[in-house]
């Protein structure tokens, strides 16, 4: 119970804790130590301070301008209409923030954000979220290819389909995708977890070194080195409660849904850190 | 970098010249070095329109004589039309060195073709009874109003955007390609090819001609040739995933279809938005938003997938 209030606080914060195995050098958010993550970009916002922006005449540059001229201002709650599909909107925000995009972006939306909840009522372009730490973002019609790549931290959902190499070389979080991604989706994927209710492309987990693949439809093929796992109770259970979250469920239960993750045939680690290496050596 | 866009309006004709100059203008930023457009009005099978160059844009900056020689190309086209016994009917200049023939001619289109592009540094962009291929140096906008394709009607197009990468800033290594020597068929092309050099040789092989040693050609190339060995357009361009090497998603036009292929790997960008009265494609939505400002549905087709949609 002290593990799951945890999670709820890091939620409600928009922040979010990550189960890791093995040894990593990262470093996780702990919401007791809250206080100490400020960024000197980071603005201190208030949710019931809303303003709404009508950006069709705006470029891309003005939008984002504007974003954070309100966000300076205390605002927490943004509405931006008519994005247009202009590409790069709401990005490098690292504060909470609640940000409304009604209609569509293009290409790198919302990437290098840490903390805000951002939803997307159109679709997203290619590389939507990218190198995202933390968050939510949900997006509610298609996205394009390298959706949440190199991802560290949050959710990111999108609930229809999705794009080749989804959540290409992600290093944290959840990916979850309510329609069918295409080829080489998790490729090299490091940590976090993606759930597909769809189908699956070829290649599916290419040369991934670490993380957990969720699929609910049919997979046209694994990568390297990606393997079938077991589904356990505990993986159904972390599914129904992450995809009740967003209002989704696995087409057939989840604990029907197929688990994959890395058979680690091509990792050419030991266990040693170079460092530690020397001393041995 | 390079943008595509392509339309086709099911069942009407529409204002595509607008719609392109818009979708590619709105591309710009992918390639600012030339932008071209193969547009499609109503076919008309008693006539041929045929476009084409009879020089450089660069050339007009080396030297007087090249304005005599450019008079002296163009006569030289219009004797070779003659002697094969095509009726010239209409003439435009769009540019000094770009023209706009229609003609009838019953002849061997290929044998025409050839005779014409023997004339030195003269070039055939397109030859059909629905398309006409414009393209030149600069951005849609100004490529559009050079050549008043502003109010254009047909019923579909294609165009391009070019950043050039691995040839060099010329209308000759600009996009769209026409598929000589077939009547109305027009490719664009995002992307690289690995194989061109083998598969050009192959071609060349087979008679083909490539007036480029841009990549993108060999696609123009290879579909006329393949529709010339029974292949209809969708089966031409699905070998086509196999047969080509490389990253790379296209668009083909023939007088009355648009279609689409993309690579195994998926490597290059398209946007889809279909409906029952149009399908726009682009390599980015911000070019189909260009032509649809209100909110639509649009989505990425996946890796390996071929499209056809007849007008």
């Amino acid at each position: 119970m002290e593990e799951l209030s945890r999670e709820q606080e890091s939620h409600r914060m928009g922040m979010h804790t990550e189960q890791l195995a093995g040894r990593t050098q990262q470093v996780f958010f702990a919401p007791e130590e809250a206080e100490n993550f400020a960024s000197p970009d980071a603005f201190d916002v208030d949710f019931n301070k809303r303003s709404e922006i009508d950006v069709a005449e705006l470029t891309q540059q003005q939008v984002n301008l504007k974003i954070r001229e309100l966000m300076s201002q205390g605002y927490g709650t943004i509405v931006v209409r008519n994005p247009g599909a202009k590409h790069s909107l709401g990005v490098g925000i690292l504060n909470r923030l609640q940000l409304y995009f009604e209609g569509s972006l293009g290409y790198f939306g919302c990437g290098l954000i840490d903390g805000p909840i951002i939803r997307v009522s159109g679709r997203v372009g290619w590389s939507c979220a990218e190198n995202m730490m933390s968050g939510t973002i949900v997006i509610e019609k298609n996205a394009g290819s390298t959706f949440g790549a190199a991802i560290r931290g949050g959710d990111l959902v999108c609930k229809g389909d999705v794009g080749s190499r989804t959540g290409i070389d992600m290093k944290g979080g959840t990916i979850i995708v309510g329609g069918r991604t295409g080829a080489f989706s998790g490729f090299m994927m490091q940590r976090g977890r993606m759930v597909i209710l769809g189908d699956a492309g070829k290649n599916l987990g290419d040369s991934m070194y670490d993380g957990t693949i969720y699929v609910g439809g049919k997979i046209a093929g694994l990568g390297v080195d990606a393997v079938e796992g077991e589904m356990t109770d505990f993986d159904a259970q972390w599914l129904e409660r992450k995809l009740a979250i967003y209002g989704l469920e696995a087409p057939n239960g989840a604990g029907n849904m197929t688990k994959i993750v890395s058979g680690k045939q091509l990792w050419n680690y030991d266990n040693l850190e170079p460092s530690e290496k020397k001393l041995v050596l | 970098m390079c943008g595509i866009a392509g339309l086709i309006h099911r069942g009407r004709s529409g204002d595509i010249g607008q719609e392109m100059t818009s979708m590619l203008q709105a591309l710009r930023h992918r390639g600012p070095d030339s932008t071209g457009f193969a547009l499609y009005g109503k076919p008309d099978p008693d006539h041929q329109v045929m476009r084409f160059k009879v020089a450089e844009q660069e050339d007009l900056a080396k030297g007087f004589r090249i304005h005599d020689q450019i008079r002296e190309r163009k006569s030289m086209v219009d004797a070779r039309l003659a002697e094969l016994g095509a009726t010239l009917e209409h003439e435009d200049q769009a540019t000094e060195y770009a023209y706009r023939y229609i003609f009838k001619f019953d002849g061997d289109l290929k044998r025409l073709a050839d005779y014409i592009e023997d004339i030195e540094a003269v070039e055939i962009l397109s030859l059909g009874h629905a398309l006409e291929l414009v393209k030149d140096l600069g951005d849609a906008g100004r490529v559009s109003n050079q050549y008043g394709l502003g109010a254009f009607q047909g019923t579909h197009g294609i165009g391009h955007t070019r950043m050039a990468t691995e040839s060099d800033v010329d209308i000759r290594s600009a996009h769209p390609y026409w598929a000589y020597p077939f009547n109305d068929v027009a490719v664009v092309h995002n992307g690289q090819l690995t194989n061109y050099w083998g598969s050009r040789r192959e071609l060349e092989r087979r008679g083909h001609r490539f007036v480029s040693n841009c990549d993108s050609e060999l696609i123009a190339v290879y579909v006329a040739d393949r529709i010339d060995r029974g292949d209809d357009l969708e089966a031409a361009m699905t070998r086509s995933i196999g047969e080509l090497d490389g990253v790379f998603t296209y668009l083909v036009a023939t007088s009355d279809s648009l279609g689409m292929a993309k690579d195994v790997m998926a490597a290059k960008p398209m946007v889809l938005y279909e409906s029952d009265d149009i399908i726009v494609l682009a390599s980015e939505e911000v070019a189909i938003r260009s032509v649809f400002p209100h909110e639509i549905d649009t989505f990425d087709p996946y890796e390996g997938e071929v499209r056809v949609w007849k007008s």
